[in-house]
C-alpha cells in the first residue's frame, strides 16, 4: 500500500504537518510574548498565574476559544463567511515552501520565484479579509474590510518597491541564494547597503500584517474589532493564528533580504535565523506597546507622500548604482 | 517643503523618543504586586472618593465652610450639602452711611457684619455611585476642606453602601483616632 504513494506526496504531507505545527507552536509563544512584553513595558507581571511564569496561559486561552460556540450571524452569507478564515490561513502555509530557515532546513533551496510566491499569496489576505467583513452582515466588520483593502493596496506598493533594490543587487528572486550572498558579519548584509529600503520595507510590513500602530481594520475602539467583529470561536482564532503566521513571514522575508538570513558571526545556522526573526518580531510588539494608532488620513498621507516617493529615489540611486 | 521636511524629522525624533521611553521601563522593575497574596503598605497617592478634611484644632469639626463650590462643580451631581448659618447677628446696626439715611428702617437693620458670619455643612452626603473621580472638587475648594480617601478595598452588597455621610465618617475617624 505505501509503495503505491510516491514520496514526493509523503514529502509534502510531512512538510505540511510540519509547517502547521511551527505555525500553531509559534501562535503559542507569539501570545505569550506578546502579553509578557506589553506587561514589562507597563511595568506589571503580565500572565503569572495560569503555570509558572503564566506559561500555560496561551494553552488556556487556546482551549477556551476551541471550546466556544461558533455561530454563523443572522443574514450572513454563511459560506463565504466560513472561507474566509480558511482563505486567511491557506496561503501563509504555502510562503513557508520559499523560507530558507538555515543552510540545510529549506523546502525548495532552487526555487528561483521564492520573494514572488510570498509577495503574491501574502495578498491573498486581503481577500479573505475583505470576504469576511462582506459576508458578516454587518457595518463595524464592513467598515473593517474596507480600511484593509485601502490599506493593503496602498503599502504593497512601497513594499513591493523596497524590496526592489535587493533584487537589482542580487540578480535573483531565490530567497536561498540572496542569503548564501551575504556574509557572516553585519557589514556585510543588505541593510548596510540599503539601510533605507530595510526601515520602509518593515513600516509596510507593519501595515501589510495590520499591527499597531497600523491596526485599522480591527481597531477596536471605533469599530468594535473590525472585520472580525462577529467571529466567535476559532473562527476568530484562525484569523489571529494567521495574523501572527503572516508576522513570521514578513519577518523572515526581512530577515533574508537585509539581515543575512541565517548568517552570523560565529557560527551560521536556523539559530541565528530564528533570532533574528524573534528579535524583529519583539521591536514589532515594542511598536505596538509604544505608538498610538494612526488615523486614516496620517495612514495614507505617510505611504502616498513619504514612503512611495523616498522608495523610488532609493530605487533610481541603487540602479544607477548598479548600471555603472 | 522645508516646513514639510521640519515637521517630519521631529516627528520621526519624537518617535524615537517614545520608544526610549517604552523600552527603558521594559527593563525596570514591575511596580504592581500580586494582590491578593501581597498588599502594599502606603497607599499615598491613591485617589479613592472623597472625604472631608478636619480642623487642626478639633478634629470633630471639618474645615468645609460650605460654600458649595464642590457641588456646583461636581459634573455627576452626587454631592449633596447644606449650609448652616451660625453667629450672624442680625440685630446689629451698622452706623448707616450718609445715603442709607434716607433708606427704610428695616433694609437699614437687615446688614449685619460680615465677619460675625459662620458658615458650616449641616449634612454633607457624598452619592459614590456616580462618582467619576474627576477630583475637581477636590482642586477648586477653596479652604482645603476635601481630599482623596485611600480607600482600596471597598465592597459593598447594595448600592446604599456606597452613599456616605461624610460628616459622620469624619466624627467616626475622629473617635476612632481618640480610642
Amino acid at each position: 500500500m505505501i509503495e503505491t504513494i510516491p514520496t514526493q506526496l509523503i514529502a509534502i504531507g510531512v512538510g505540511l504537518a510540519a509547517v502547521m505545527a511551527f505555525i500553531g507552536l509559534n501562535g503559542l509563544v507569539l501570545v505569550y510574548l506578546e502579553r509578557k512584553v506589553a506587561g514589562f513595558i507597563q511595568r506589571r507581571p503580565g500572565p503569572y498565574e495560569v503555570g509558572p511564569y503564566g506559561l500555560l496561559q496561551p494553552l488556556a486561552d487556546g482551549l477556551k476559544l476551541v471550546g466556544k460556540q461558533m455561530f454563523t450571524p443572522k443574514g450572513a452569507d454563511a459560506f463565504l463567511y466560513w472561507l474566509a478564515p480558511i482563505i486567511s490561513i491557506a496561503p501563509v502555509l504555502v510562503c513557508f515552501l520559499a523560507v530558507p530557515f538555515g543552510p540545510h532546513v529549506t523546502i525548495f533551496k532552487d526555487m528561483n520565484v521564492g520573494l514572488i510566491l510570498i509577495l503574491a499569496f501574502t495578498g491573498i489576505n486581503v481577500l479573505a479579509l475583505c470576504l469576511a467583513g462582506w459576508a458578516s452582515q454587518n457595518k463595524y466588520a464592513l467598515l473593517g474590510a474596507a480600511r484593509d483593502i485601502s490599506q493593503s493596496v496602498a503599502y504593497e506598493i512601497p513594499l513591493l518597491l523596497s524590496v526592489l533594490p535587493i533584487i537589482f543587487m542580487t540578480g535573483t528572486f531565490n530567497l536561498y541564494e540572496i542569503s548564501m550572498g551575504q556574509g557572516s558579519w553585519p557589514w556585510q548584509w543588505h541593510v548596510a547597503t540599503q539601510p533605507l529600503a530595510f526601515v520602509i520595507f518593515f513600516i509596510c510590513a507593519l501595515a501589510e500584517t495590520n499591527r499597531a500602530p497600523f491596526d485599522l481594520p480591527e481597531a477596536e475602539s471605533e469599530l468594535t474589532a473590525g472585520f472580525h467583529t462577529e467571529y466567535s470561536g476559532m473562527g476568530f482564532g484562525v484569523f489571529f493564528l494567521a495574523e501572527y503566521a503572516y508576522m513570521i513571514i514578513a519577518c523572515s522575508v526581512a530577515t533574508v533580504l537585509f539581515l543575512g538570513g541565517w548568517n552570523g558571526p560565529l557560527v551560521s545556522g536556523w539559530w541565528w535565523f530564528l533570532t533574528k526573526v524573534y528579535l524583529l518580531l519583539l521591536v514589532m510588539m515594542w511598536f505596538r506597546w509604544t505608538y498610538p494608532r494612526v488615523r486614516f488620513d496620517q495612514l495614507l498621507n505617510l505611504c502616498w507622500k513619504w514612503l512611495i516617493p523616498l522608495t523610488v529615489i532609493n530605487l533610481l540611486i541603487t540602479a544607477l548604482v548598479v548600471a555603472i | 517643503m522645508i516646513k514639510e521636511l521640519r515637521e517630519a524629522v521631529t516627528g520621526v525624533w519624537s518617535m524615537l523618543v517614545g520608544l526610549k521611553i517604552t523600552g527603558k521601563n521594559f527593563f525596570q522593575p514591575q511596580v504592581t504586586v500580586h494582590y491578593p497574596r501581597q498588599t502594599v503598605e502606603s497607599l499615598e497617592g491613591y485617589r479613592g472618593h472623597i472625604d472631608l478634611v478636619a480642623k487642626e484644632e478639633d478634629p470633630y469639626e471639618s474645615k468645609c465652610i460650605a460654600c458649595g463650590t464642590c457641588y456646583q462643580l461636581c459634573p455627576s451631581s452626587c454631592i449633596d450639602l447644606r449650609a448652616r448659618q451660625q453667629g450672624a447677628k442680625a440685630q446689629e446696626i451698622l452706623p448707616p452711611h450718609p445715603d442709607m439715611v434716607n433708606m427704610p428702617i428695616e433694609l437699614k437693620k437687615k446688614v449685619a457684619h460680615p465677619e460675625e458670619m459662620v458658615r458650616e455643612p449641616e449634612y454633607f452626603y457624598l452619592d459614590y455611585n456616580y462618582c467619576s473621580l474627576c477630583g475637581l472638587c477636590v482642586q477648586n475648594c477653596p479652604s482645603g476642606a476635601l481630599k482623596f480617601s485611600s480607600d482600596v478595598y471597598l465592597a459593598g452588597y447594595s448600592r446604599q453602601e456606597f452613599e456616605y455621610d461624610l460628616l459622620a465618617r469624619l466624627r467616626y475617624q475622629a473617635q476612632k483616632k481618640e480610642k
